[in-house]
């Protein structure tokens, strides 16, 4: 590890440093910014989440007071969707798609880092919302009746702060698509891309379609509330169901943003650590992109008790279990890729082994809960919350951290303990099913859900009960891995670039971490699993696609993070306008601000710069 | 790892399966044990449903486990390199072609029940005398406490919905400040009182509450409204068909019925100073009150839907009604005297309709 950037940077002083992470561009930088900001509100999810578990762990417990318990599970539900599972894959995204095609970088370096900031600053926004007034209360949902009620600024906070970090994923979306149509090596064909890179394409193009409705559905929110609009208040015309549609038209697809990423680490793992191509590749992208396109079509299966009439309910609850029919196609083609092949039990092999009868588990209650009658008695029961849980966590978190085992060489150039990874693995895995499965059971007893606190002689009690001890294990488990981090960062044992020794894709091909160009020359995809086909001919490394040249590079820009910041200080403004005079011109000058840094965006050149061939030619000889 | 892996399987199946086998929940909020036609048409579903999903996950889990013992490295070797296999047709369409069936086999159902359960045309129909057939049930949730009016038999309650066993009960549900949901889990089914339309569905009662634990079926509000959301519970009482009958005649019986000032009751006449302003003691009218009605509040089963039924909680909860449901609109008579607030709860108590 002697490349030059990292021998500059090891030379800087701390503010130099500090400088150079907020002006990055980088995609590397920033997938590790976006690593660093959703694993913060991952734990700080995590606390809410044992929160409400230690209030139910008995009948009539008074931990914590009603309000203060539906402000926790508001903040909780927030937290972990939008700022932490969002943006920790985001990170894996950022960190590996553009290395997954031969890219040098996203096509818009400058506005993935103004995403990443977007999502930190409304994410830091969203929370302040502790310190400053009372947190939001209404539920992740925010359903329009209560939300207007709601007493207090909470709900503007969860308005604003929302607004800014899903403008930050919009853009995010955006610049992946782009990334993965025009910055694919030569060679790189649709049909030879990574399932990682497939699913964060279709996960993209969502997210082109599904944040709008909830851009929207916030504006109305935010007018209601601080503009004296009445797009909800029924009484003046307005309607609470609108907000009904908008939301789950933008959170329905939501749920395969994530989901679709997580398939896609796991389309990964399950091929490397099997040492076999993925079975059934193409009918995995159909499945992938199959479900992309249903997921827009049954949002109103969260409605069914709302009152739709039984023709839109029926309509919904076929088109939701024909969803089942493409996640099954994934779930045997996984089955079959490791039939057959030489499993070796990793720690990311180990979770995606977790995952198969953990996903199944959700999966098969989301189309119990598919039939509309059925779901009558289920929606907005215990049930309901063991099925989300299955599905997200036995999904996407456990597709996070087998990408956290799996890509933390990739990114960081070191290993993270396989011990230590397997004792996570265990104290979450049974943790989870220990806190969630019993509590399809409590559903299905009648036990609502978002209660604060519950009666004795209800039959509930040790359910309950074995439902906090099991969150303990897997805060246990979540403990364990921070120690596992901070371990192998103090040990900083280097391995090369391929140190699973089985990896398939072109990112493997590369140092770990890659040099800032990525690719000292740009290179050459002969076929599925490129750097495979490379290692099965004796070659370490890649075919290159074009003699050594001189590499163009985008400068850090500093500009994302104003832009963002005069976003955010608007943000105080819109919400005290109507209390304190220092409102408005707080809402003017911050947005001012934000124009202001956009002009000069607009106006200064920046056109980058080289890194020349002999640059090139002395750090790669440097490495070797 | 392999051994340990089963052996944790093992332990954690063993002690899921004696979990559940330990009850299905209680028989008066238990979907499981349901006491009502709907309610165990929504059980079948799930019985179904149930049965075909344990299918399909005896089939992956046989794979899963069966890949997972043949194929390890540690047999193979570290130099073994398996078969790469692009995939199969046949096979791909195999696992696409079953599970379309099985969700055939499920929508036919789903789509049969929707429809069912979601009929409501008889709600309006009438007899040749032009008297309704059906009975009908226009329920107002509101913050934190339900309002059940009988608009055919000019009748209103609170708290305790009382209906006939054996024949299919209709309601019209709305809200009057945010959103709530009407579930009875035993009976059937929720649905949501919106706040801007009337939604409307049935229910059927198959089994008298008198059996029952407590007396009564438990109902439950499903949709977050608040800070005591999990605190608007209701209770529902089902009757023969003829003691129904006789339970309205006596709620009709109470027409014109009010606290006086001048009550020789002390317990009346502090009611009548402080609390007629938003509680009826009629049980005679029509939704819409400001408070819940108290026509019946002696018969009731638990103080505010959810407090143990005795003098001592209806006292407490008058003095003080924030710290038992935080959120609700009733102010706190903290400046009653304790002969007063005694004198009151003795009189509530003593407000009954049945025997």
């Amino acid at each position: 590890m002697t490349t030059v950037s990292n021998s500059v940077e090891q030379k800087k002083g701390f503010g130099a440093m500090l400088w150079d992470w907020l002006t990055t561009v980088d995609h590397k930088k920033i997938g590790i910014l976006y690593l660093i900001g959703g694993g913060f509100f991952f734990v700080l999810g995590g606390i809410e989440a044992m929160l409400i578990r230690f209030q139910l762990l008995i009948p009539n417990n008074d931990f914590v007071s009603a309000g203060f318990f539906n402000e926790l599970i508001t903040m909780h539900g927030t937290t972990m969707i939008f700022l932490a599972a969002m943006p920790l894959l985001f990170g894996f995204m950022n960190a590996i798609v553009p290395l997954q095609i031969g890219a040098r970088d996203v096509a818009f370096p400058f506005i993935n880092s103004l995403g990443f900031w977007m999502f930190f600053f409304g994410g830091l926004f969203l929370n302040l919302s502790w310190f400053l007034d009372a947190a939001p209360d209404a539920g992740w949902t925010s359903y329009a009746s209560l939300s207007i009620a709601s007493a207090g600024h909470g709900i503007d906070f969860y308005a604003i702060g929302l607004q800014i970090a899903g403008a930050g994923t919009l853009m995010a979306g955006i610049n992946f698509l782009v990334t993965i149509i025009n910055m694919r090596a030569p060679g790189m064909t649709y049909m030879r891309m990574p399932l990682f890179t497939w699913t964060t394409f279709v996960a993209s193009a969502l997210i082109l379609f599904a944040f709008p409705p909830l851009t929207v559905g916030i504006f109305f929110l935010t007018f209601d509330r601080m503009f004296g609009a009445n797009f909800f208040d029924h009484t003046m015309g307005g309607n609470t169901i609108i907000w009904e549609h908008i939301f789950w038209i933008f959170g329905h697809p939501e749920v395969y943003i994530l989901i679709l990423p997580a398939f896609g680490i796991f389309s990964e793992v399950f091929s490397v650590f099997a040492r076999k191509r993925l079975f059934g590749y193409s009918a995995m992208v159909f499945a992938t992109v199959l479900i992309g396109f249903l997921g827009f079509m049954v949002w109103a299966h969260h409605m069914f008790t709302v009152g739709l009439g039984p023709t839109a309910n029926a309509i919904f609850a076929v088109a939701t279990m024909a969803i089942a029919v493409p996640t099954g196609v994934k779930i045997f083609n996984w089955l079959l890729t490791i039939w057959g092949g030489s499993i070796k039990i990793t720690t990311p092999m180990l979770y995606a082994l977790g995952f198969i009868p953990s996903f199944v588990m959700g999966g098969v209650t989301g189309v119990q809960q598919g039939a509309a009658p059925l779901d009558y008695q289920l929606h907005d029961s215990y049930f309901i919350v063991a099925h989300f849980h299955y599905v997200i966590v036995g999904g996407v978190v456990l597709a996070i951290l087998a990408a956290t085992h799996y890509w933390w060489p990739k990114m960081f150039g070191t290993m993270l303990s396989e011990k230590l990874g397997k004792i996570t693995f265990w104290f979450f895995f049974i943790g989870f099913h220990m806190t969630f499965f019993l509590q399809h059971f409590l559903g299905l007893m009648g036990m609502p859900r978002r209660v604060w606190t519950y009666m004795d002689g209800q039959g509930w009690n040790l359910f309950n009960l074995i439902s906090t001890i099991g969150a303990v294990l897997m805060a246990i488990g979540v403990i364990v891995l921070i120690i596992n981090v901070i371990i192998t960062t103090a040990k900083n044992e280097r391995v090369g670039n391929d140190p699973w020794e089985d990896g398939r894709t072109l990112e493997w091909a590369i140092p770990s971490p890659p040099p800032f160009y990525n690719f000292a020359q740009t290179p050459l995809v002969r076929g599925l699993d490129s750097y495979w086909i490379e290692k099965q001919e004796g070659h370490n490394g890649y075919t290159a696609a074009e003699p050594v040249t001189d590499i163009h590079m985008p400068n850090g820009s500093i500009i994302p993070f104003f832009m963002t910041l005069g976003l955010f200080i608007a943000g105080f403004g819109a919400m005290y306008r109507l209390e304190h005079d220092w409102g408005l011109p707080v809402l003017i000058f911050g947005l001012a601000f934000t124009f202001l840094t956009m002009g000069i965006r607009s106006i200064k050149d920046d056109l980058g710069y080289y890194v020349t061939k002999d640059q090139i030619r002395r750090m790669e000889r440097g490495r070797d | 790892m392999m051994k340990g892996l089963k052996k944790w399987r093992l332990v954690t199946l063993l002690a899921a399966l004696t979990i559940i086998l330990s009850g299905c929940g209680e028989e008066y909020l238990s979907t499981l044990l349901p006491a009502g036609e709907v309610g165990q048409d929504q059980f079948n579903l799930l019985l179904l449903t149930t049965g075909i999903m344990i299918l399909v996950m005896i089939v992956v889990f046989t794979i899963y486990f069966i890949a997972l013992a043949k194929f390890r490295r540690k047999k193979f070797g570290d130099d073994h390199m398996p078969k790469d296999v692009e995939g199969s047709h046949k096979l791909e369409l195999i696992w696409t072609a079953i599970p379309i069936l099985l969700v055939i086999i499920m929508a036919v159902p789903t789509v049969y029940y929707t429809y069912k359960l979601g009929d409501v045309s008889a709600m309006e129909a009438t007899d040749d005398e032009g008297n309704a057939e059906n009975l009908v049930v226009n329920v107002t949730a509101k913050l934190y406490w339900w309002e059940f009016e009988y608009p055919e038999q000019g009748i209103v309650t609170a708290q305790e919905l009382v209906v006939p066993t054996g024949e299919r009960v209709y309601f019209n549900l709305i809200s009057s400040d945010v959103k709530h949901s009407f579930w009875i889990p035993a009976i059937g089914g929720k649905l949501d009182t919106n706040v801007e339309n009337v939604n409307k569905f049935y229910l059927t009662f198959d089994k008298e509450s008198e059996g029952l634990e407590d007396g009564v079926f438990y109902g439950k509000c499903a949709e977050l409204c608040g800070p005591s959301h999990a605190l608007m519970d209701f209770k529902v009482k089902t009757l023969s068909p003829d003691d129904f009958d006789g339970w309205v005649a006596a709620m009709q019986e109470t027409e014109g019925a009010t606290a006086s000032a001048d009550s020789a009751d002390a317990g009346e006449a502090a009611f009548a100073q402080s609390c007629i302003g938003c509680h009826a003691v009629s049980g005679v009218g029509t939704s819409g009150a400001a408070a819940p009605n108290l026509a019946t509040y002696g018969d009731r089963n638990r103080v505010a839907g959810f407090l143990e039924h005795n003098e001592q909680n209806t006292i407490d909860w008058i003095k003080d009604p924030q710290k038992y449901k935080p959120g609700n609109l009733m102010p706190a008579f903290d400046s009653l005297s304790d002969e007063d607030l005694d004198a009151i709860a003795d009189y509530l108590h003593g407000l009954k309709v049945e025997e």
